[in-house]
């Protein structure tokens, strides 16, 4: 027997009013394994990676992420129909999901030590020293332990997006989405945002990856999905999908992004 | 020896022309027309005989003003106590996603910004009138825990703590959202995607940012409040303005109170702004790239600049330095 993916998507449907984003989902990204989300703006793979950790309500369909179904219980007595969760049950699941933003988001109160050890310590309840401990060893892995001190003001767009990776890691999740973690960042600094995220996925990080960086994908996804207008048109191997694709669409997309 | 003097007199020449500040001779005239003016009204005070100088100097400390000093801060402290929990609470209710708390916040925001603050003070002030007993119990029964007369419980200065309370909550709540509104989403998608709760998010993410756009027009409001409890006079609030008409009916001396009664709101008033502006600092961190400098700071900074500027001066001028050091 297999073992059960880490994240199985089971016809996800989502509106924003008249507009359909999502038009039933399926997909699996099992234990380990690294999957990017390809597609153009507006196909939908970013309100899906943010339907994971139930920043968005889906509107139909399940969402499971280690068997767990996120954001909802399943009504006791009317099968097939599910009720939102408590907000505190939902904060607990998403304890064991990190996610790194597009635009950072880092807390621009405290310090990059202090934005990385805020969770650790005000919801998981680790002890201070410990925490801060662990908080120096994820920047000395993002390569950024002489900014511990600095507000995010003070660090360039590419050390941010790093101590925003720091923090996610920070809560020890089994599971880490990134939505487009390199679109707001100068040239420059892509390459080293993208050499942490390399190394995560090497330490054996399950990952999703909404991305425009189809280099990126190629070398490091074990599958890649090609979304557009909210379904999903192909996915496979990145040797597949990338350098083979089945659909006009896909070849489309990949000839205007390469 | 003077041809050294020379090129160095002409290099340090061509720089001073490149760097020097431009020079603002509109602001030295406006300032000295306005130090003028403050000295003639302040003569004109002082040499008018229509004011009794030493009645002033009599009654500035007298013990009876102080006493109204001391429940004037107390009043404003406690009110704006009072008016930040309920503001924090009511501005929390409005952005909820619940329906009968949006609509109890801004019901509250409707009544007790829409009626004058005078009369919610009469209203507090004479509440005795309106309900002789205030009780708790299970309505429509005879069960009663907890009875008492109305006007033991409200006395002048409960009144007038909830009539200046909960008036300055209805505007503080607005001030409050504005702060809380101004903190951008992604905050609250990055705190929850970390597993933090609302409550906890709004605790440690929301409010320390929001804190930086509410604290100066609450600075403003705390300012307004000092002087809005002279209007407890109406309820007999022995507080500062209360204290300083009951003196003036007896001596007669209105004029002379009032001002003894304005310089302390005005000494009040300017105390007020050094918490402030150290509450802005605490909140400003890592908003811009450097803290502005405190005034301890800025005064340090303009007495190295004015050295500088002196020895700098004794550079370019070194003849008279000369001369100086010769005699």
């Amino acid at each position: 027997m297999t073992p059960s993916p880490l994240v199985e998507a089971r016809n996800v449907r989502k509106h924003f009013g008249a507009h359909h984003v999502l038009k039933g989902i399926d997909l699996e990204v099992r234990r380990g394994e690294v999957m990017c989300l390809l597609g153009p703006s507006g196909s939908g793979k970013s309100t899906f990676l943010r339907c994971i950790n139930h920043l968005e309500k889906v509107d139909g369909g399940r969402i499971y992420v280690d068997g767990e179904l996120m954001g909802y219980e399943e009504h006791a007595s009317r099968k097939g129909h599910a009720r939102e969760m408590k907000p505190k049950q939902i904060a607990a699941q998403r304890r064991s999901i990190g996610m790194v933003f597009q635009r950072f988001n880092l807390f621009p109160h405290l310090t990059a030590l202090e934005n990385i050890t805020e969770a650790p310590i005000g919801v998981a309840r680790q002890s201070r020293p410990d925490a801060r401990s662990r908080g120096m060893e994820l920047l000395r892995r993002v390569g950024l332990t002489d900014h511990a001190g600095a507000y995010p003001a003070h660090l360039s767009g590419g050390q941010q997006q790093r101590v925003a990776i720091a923090r996610a890691l920070a809560m020890e999740p089994k599971l880490m989405l990134f939505d487009e973690p390199t679109s707001a960042l100068d040239p420059e600094l892509v390459g080293d945002v993208l050499s942490v995220m390399r190394d995560l996925a090497r330490s054996g990080m399950t990952m999703i990856v909404v991305t425009h960086e189809i280099g990126f994908a190629r070398e490091v996804a074990d599958q890649v999905v090609f979304m557009d207008d909210g379904i999903v048109v192909e996915s496979g191997a990145p040797s597949r999908v990338i350098d083979d694709p089945q659909h006009e669409r896909t070849r489309a997309f990949l000839d205007s992004v390469l | 020896m003077s041809a050294t003097d020379m090129t160095v007199k002409s290099t340090a020449g061509t720089h001073d022309v490149a760097a020097a500040p431009r020079s603002h001779p509109g602001r030295w005239i406006a300032a000295a027309a306005l130090v003028v003016l403050c000295v003639g009204w302040v003569v004109s005070l002082w040499s008018n005989q229509n004011i009794d100088h030493a009645t002033i100097a009599d009654f500035l400390f007298d013990g009876r003003i102080l006493q109204g000093v001391l429940l004037t801060v107390g009043l404003t402290a406690c009110s704006m106590l009072l008016a930040t929990a309920l503001a924090v609470a009511l501005a929390v209710m409005r952005l909820s996603a619940n329906p009968v708390l949006r609509v109890v916040s801004w019901g509250y925001t409707w009544f007790f910004r829409g009626t004058p603050l005078l009369v919610q003070i009469v209203f507090w002030g004479y509440l005795g009138l309106l309900y002789e007993k205030i009780s708790l119990g299970i309505p429509f029964t005879s069960v009663h825990f907890f009875s008492a007369n109305t006007n033991t419980i409200v006395t002048p200065f409960v009144a007038g703590l909830l009539a200046l309370g909960m008036n300055e909550a209805a505007y503080a709540s607005e001030i409050v959202r504005a702060g809380l509104l101004s903190v951008d989403h992604g905050q609250v998608e990055a705190a929850h995607s970390l597993g933090m709760s609302p409550a906890y998010t709004l605790r440690r993410i929301i409010v320390p940012q929001a804190m930086r756009v509410i604290i100066p027009p609450m600075g403003n409001e705390t300012i307004s409040m000092l002087k809005n409890t002279a209007l407890l006079q109406l309820i007999a609030v022995p507080e500062l303005y209360t204290r300083a008409s009951w003196i003036s009916a007896q001596n007669l001396s209105q004029v002379e109170l009032l001002i003894v009664a304005s310089a302390w709101y005005l000494v009040l008033t300017s105390v007020l702004s050094v918490p402030q502006y150290y509450l802005e600092r605490r909140y400003g961190r890592g908003a811009g790239r450097s803290l502005p400098a405190t005034p301890w700071q800025q005064a340090r900074h303009t007495v190295t600049r004015i050295r500088t500027r002196v020895a700098q001066v004794a550079h370019t001028h070194p003849r008279n330095a000369r001369t100086e050091a010769d005699s």
